[in-house]
């Protein structure tokens, strides 16, 4: 079964949720602030206690140590934390080509963590997720920060990246033009309920 | 060798110190009156039981009653660690991870330095099991809770990064890692001090009571050393202990970090 499988899962103060994400396809979802949406990737991510399934490309979560499944499904938080002094500090490899597509010259590494405005940290933080190679990506308004430009070219690597390594991404958001944009099929989360809103075909 | 014997008049005099230092906290408001008075009567207190207590075993010298003895003393030292936890594990673990590590370390020591170095003949004589497992268990006590509070509030406060890096997937041990190093650091640093500045800035207090009481000094020196030496040894393996035990409490077995394995 390739692509991303979730079956009945649950966690607290959600109706156990199944859905289904295609290699190289993008879901978007939305739902009120509060209703579980960043909590829903933290689940499928493994950083909170939950039952039910997971797998990815046919291999389940609960097969591997939890840090190998974090490495191959890439969640993108809301907000970024940095740990190093320097941005070069929290990258083990790095794609010089990523890097310039979002407006950075590599000597960004050098930087100071501490200097970065908030829409730096968001895009760096992208990049650091890349860098990693996931097999999945999960976005937590991965353009929350960003002006119009700088969302464009996030969301332009993230369907290069989505196509080219044929990964399912899902995309949590608030603006519903960008959700048509980016998303083959859109999920809801109403009243503690997943749902899906639409299907259009790309 | 002898010992002047201090008399109620002389303690009495001394005790007009801290009644002094009540008194003047007074009008300066440092609202410390109350519990200078309180301590200060502990002190009298405890003390005068310890004494009561140790009279007792050495007059009735048994195994049995030295195994009371240190239990007390360590239960005791375990609830000091919990109180001084800004943010303790729920549950057993509360008290168990200070009191095991504790217990562990500071009684290893002992005995080792009871049976192989100062090799006392029964080992459990308790003039020297007593004071020895008493000054180790104090200081192994202080270690252990700087090294658990400085490990749970620190990772409290970092949560965020712990938590960044374990998405990156990083190994639970390597988002913990340096805050668990310097956790143990900050509650060894204390010991290596002393140890550092022992002699020229201050007489331990362990030595000034044997050269009071009548010791040759160069005895007092060599006891001195040896209670460093152990005081060093129990501190750090058994801040090493409870830390990473305390770490390892931190994450379950899916690699998560469970704060709210922590009373906020």
């Amino acid at each position: 079964m390739a692509g991303l499988s979730v079956e009945n899962l649950c966690f607290s103060g959600m109706e156990p949720v199944s859905f289904k994400v295609g290699p190289g396809q993008c879901a978007g979802l939305t739902g009120p602030s509060g209703s579980g949406k960043t909590r829903l990737l933290r689940a499928v991510v493994d950083l909170i206690p939950h039952t039910g399934e997971i797998s990815l490309n046919g291999v389940y979560a609960r097969t591997m140590p939890a840090h190998a499944w974090r490495k191959k499904v890439g969640f993108l938080p809301a907000e970024s934390a940095w740990w190093g002094e320097t941005v070069g500090a929290h990258f083990i490899q790095i794609d010089a080509a990523e890097f310039r597509r979002l407006g950075f010259d590599v000597d960004v590494l050098s930087w100071d963590i501490a200097r970065l405005s908030s829409g730096e940290r968001q895009r760096l933080s992208l990049l650091r997720l890349l860098s990693g190679r996931p097999e999945a990506l999960l976005l937590d308004e991965p353009t929350a920060n960003l002006d119009d430009d700088n969302a464009a070219r996030v969301e332009s690597l993230i369907a290069s990246y989505r196509l080219y390594r044929k990964a399912p991404v899902i995309w949590v958001g608030h603006d519903p033009d960008q959700i048509r944009r980016v998303a083959a099929v859109h999920f809801r989360i109403k009243s503690g309920a997943l749902m899906q809103a639409a299907k259009r075909q790309r | 060798m002898h010992v002047i014997s201090l008399s109620p008049v002389d303690l009495s005099i001394s005790a007009l110190l801290v009644i002094a230092l009540a008194l003047l906290s007074i009008p300066m408001k440092l609202h410390l009156s109350r519990q200078l008075l309180f301590a200060g009567s502990r002190t009298v207190l405890q003390l005068s039981l310890v004494g009561l207590v140790l009279k007792a075993l050495f007059d009735y010298m048994h195994p049995g009653g030295l195994a009371a003895v240190a239990a007390v003393m360590v239960g005791v030292a375990g609830v000091e660690i919990m109180r001084r936890q800004k943010r303790r594990f729920t549950g057993t673990w509360s008290i168990g991870v200070g009191t095991l590590s504790m217990f562990i370390s500071s009684f290893c020591v002992t005995i080792l330095a009871l049976t192989v170095v100062i090799d006392i003949r029964p080992w459990y004589h308790p003039q020297y099991a007593v004071p020895l497992l008493g000054m180790i268990l104090g200081n192994t006590m202080s270690g252990i809770a700087v090294g658990l509070d400085r490990l749970t509030a620190v990772a409290w406060d970092q949560r965020t990064i712990i938590e960044a890096r374990l998405t990156l997937g990083h190994r639970w041990s390597e988002a913990i890692e340096e805050i668990r190093r310097e956790s143990i650091r900050s509650g060894l640093i204390p010991i290596i001090n002393s140890m550092s500045v022992v002699g020229l800035v201050s007489l331990p207090g362990m030595m000034t009571g044997q050269i009071l009481s009548g010791t040759l000094p160069m005895e007092a020196v060599k006891y001195q050393i040896l209670i460093m030496f152990l005081i060093a040894g129990g501190t750090g393996f058994g801040t090493i202990l409870a830390v990473t035990l305390g770490a390892r409490r931190l994450f379950d077995d899916r690699e998560r970090l469970r704060l709210d394995r922590l009373r906020s």
